[in-house]
């Protein structure tokens, strides 16, 4: 920066304390580090889509406070140690007043002691319960979390009666924090895991593992996983000729699930956000419109099928803007306490009612129990 | 029995696509000393290509026949412009040229395809044969015959043909082959062809059972060089031992002794081998002659 134009850029900055009004032209910046390429690319890619294409309808729309909004977008890749350098760029060079980002469970992790230390609210956009469980003071998400999922499906086997659950999980991030959840609230629901089998992330076959579930007298099949493991456990299961009621979890809610899986989907069921099933929602439920919307909007747009990991994005930053116009200012603690008072905010992830001890706000039944029949998702209840 | 089977078949499947790249590495190894690492590529090369020329329309058969095709041109690319010019360069130095290679195919592949998973129709139905209580993917029976066939048949190539002698002359000695006149830079370009073109059939045949994407080659390339220095590197027949054996070692893991250490069970017995065995299984004794 030469000389002069630091001195206009303070001069500029004495003016605008000065004046206040004056501020109005200054765009309020919201940062986000996400993982658009690397593996976990198919969370990315959408939400980063998302944030791009909502922050531009909402400063068509004349902005928040009557500011403009200002995006700042970092590629972390999905390592987590990019994602904590991008973290201190985003507090330190970029000046930001709120975060909405981090693709996964590890990079967002690795960046909340930035945030939390700048007092910086953030909402992450990935799944693990430790983002928000023990609460820190400026740390929200918005997907829901792996021990949902766990309470959703035993739930459901219950229903059945059933009790006895063979678990196959990856050792892999996700995988390896459902099987944890999994475990936890199995007694709770009356669940009994005979058989806890793992399989490592890029594995082709599962057989050897599904043939051990098989023999421990398995009445149904639970897979903690999300990507290209759980196609190739259905692909299995049938293969071997299981008859047993096979559930995935919500990592696998995306059409290219039921693509690759192929037939072998047939019957599978699992929890899953309202989105899959926008045009099946009676019309008397709170989310049907918000979700056709984004649908809409998003596959108008960017000319591919809406995924639910898109929703967290778009609603992670409507939950913001809408706190930051609640504040009536973009101080950072002041968010947080309107973040913290969100209340029947109908997000593409279910009703979020947020309080000091729940940075989450989402309850049992943001989940749906869905079934593949017909190459395509049916909702349950 | 029925268990036995089934997991016998599970560690062949596997095996047999881990064998193919381990041949792959052997051919490259035998003519140059250099260990290719973009080997795994060429397997992602085949399943992709099919996948998406599929997708447009183009019949599996002819589909199958372009990835060969374009794997085969990446491969020659990859001698042309990358080994090449860098002859004379140490060992070490190519190995490292082919990491670098291998990084910039699936950067290349990931923007000219995607990053989604992809699968391709199993070639003669997904309906599992019973044998004896196992349940087995006829299409495990096309990836055992097609690596059979590549085994035998490259085989026979090297046994029965001048250019296969050619091969193996400049294998055994590649001074003297280059003073009887053989062409040596022919024969390499020659295994960089033939190792994509194996290494792309692997991932055609073995797609419809195991998916593909972008980035299943450092995972394949890192297992087919294992399996490689398992069978002894430089011996094809050890290749395709190693690959199998490998294969083996992580299915009966999983079933018998414990599914979360599978790899690690698979690693250990790789390096109990190789501390009895320095040479592999079937590795010849290197002799240095100063």
């Amino acid at each position: 920066m030469n000389r002069r134009r630091l001195a206009t850029g303070v001069a500029s900055a004495i003016l605008l304390c000065a004046a206040l009004p004056l501020s109005a032209a200054e765009p309020i910046k919201i940062g986000s580090f996400l993982s658009v390429t690397g593996p976990a690319s198919f969370l990315g890619d959408p939400e980063k889509r998302t944030l791009e294409l909502y922050v531009q309808k909402i400063n068509a729309a004349g902005g928040v406070l009557g500011r403009k909004l200002e995006l700042v977008i970092y590629d972390d890749g999905g390592d987590p140690s990019a994602a904590r350098t991008f973290a201190t760029r985003l507090v330190e060079s970029d000046k930001v007043v709120a975060v909405v980002g981090g693709t996964t469970t590890a990079t967002s992790m690795a960046a909340i002691p930035v945030f939390e230390e700048a007092q910086i609210p953030f909402i992450s956009l990935a799944g693990g319960i430790e983002i928000v469980e023990p609460v820190k003071p400026f740390t929200f998400k918005t997907p829901h979390t792996d021990k949902m999922a766990c309470e959703k499906i035993f739930t459901d086997i219950k229903k059945r009666g059933l009790a006895k659950v063979g678990l196959i999980s990856s050792t892999a991030g996700f995988g390896a924090s459902m099987r944890t959840q999994c475990l936890k609230v199995a007694p709770a629901h009356g669940i009994e895991i005979v058989a806890d089998e793992r399989y490592a992330p890029g594995d082709t076959d599962t057989t050897p593992q599904l043939n051990k579930i098989k023999a421990s007298g398995a009445q149904a099949i639970v897979n903690a996983d999300f990507g290209q493991g759980p196609a190739i456990v259905t692909r299995n299961v049938r293969q071997l000729g299981l008859d047993l009621p096979l559930y995935q979890s919500h990592g696998v809610a995306s059409k290219s699930f039921i693509d690759l899986a192929g037939p072998a989907a047939e019957g599978v069921r699992l929890p899953a956000a309202a989105m899959l099933v926008a045009e099946q929602l009676p019309d008397h439920d709170p989310q049907k419109k918000v979700v056709l919307e984004y649908k809409q909007t998003y596959e108008s747009t960017q000319r591919q099928p809406v995924s639910t990991f898109g929703g967290h994005a778009y609603d992670g930053l409507m939950l913001l803007v809408q706190a930051i116009q609640r504040a009536g200012s973009t101080d950072g603690v002041k968010i947080r306490d309107a973040l913290r008072a969100t209340k029947g905010f109908i997000g593409t992830g279910g009703v979020v009612n947020m309080s000091a001890t729940d940075h989450m706000g989402l309850d049992l039944s943001a989940f749906r129990m869905l079934e593949i029949r017909g190459g395509d998702w049916k909702l349950l209840y | 029995m029925a268990e036995f089977l089934q997991l016998l078949f599970a560690g062949l499947t596997v095996g047999a696509v881990y064998a193919l790249v381990a041949l792959g590495f052997t051919l490259i190894f035998q003519a140059s000393e250099v260990v290719n690492f973009a080997q795994g590529e060429f397997v992602m090369l085949g399943g992709m290509v099919t996948v998406f020329a599929f997708k447009a329309g183009v019949p599996l058969p002819l589909a199958a026949l372009l990835a060969v095709l374009v794997a085969v041109a990446v491969g020659l690319s990859l001698h042309r412009f990358a080994i090449e010019p860098a002859k004379g360069a140490t060992v070490v130095t190519l190995i490292i040229v082919t990491i670098g290679a291998s990084i910039f195919i699936r950067g290349i592949a990931q923007i000219v395809f995607d990053k989604q998973f992809h699968a391709l129709p199993a070639f003669s139905g997904d309906e599992p044969l019973r044998l004896l209580g196992a349940a087995i993917l006829p299409q495990s029976l096309w990836v055992l015959g097609g690596a059979a066939l590549v085994v035998v048949g490259l085989r026979l190539f090297m046994e029965r043909t001048l250019f296969g002698a050619a091969v193996r002359a400049t294998a055994a000695n590649r001074l003297a082959a280059e003073l009887v006149g053989i062409d040596t830079r022919r024969v390499l370009a020659f295994a960089f062809g033939v190792s994509a073109a194996i290494g792309a059939l692997g991932g055609i045949l073995v797609t419809p059972v195991t998916l593909t994407s972008y980035a299943v080659g450092t995972l394949l390339a890192l297992k087919g060089f294992a399996a490689a220095m398992l069978g002894g590197i430089g011996n094809p027949v050890g290749a395709v031992l190693g690959g199998v054996l490998l294969g083996l070692l992580e299915s009966f893991a999983a079933g018998w002794i414990s599914s979360t250490y599978k790899d690690a069970v698979a690693f250990v017995v790789i390096l109990l081998v190789l501390f009895a065995l320095p040479q592999g299984l079937l590795g010849r004794r290197a002799i240095e002659r100063v």
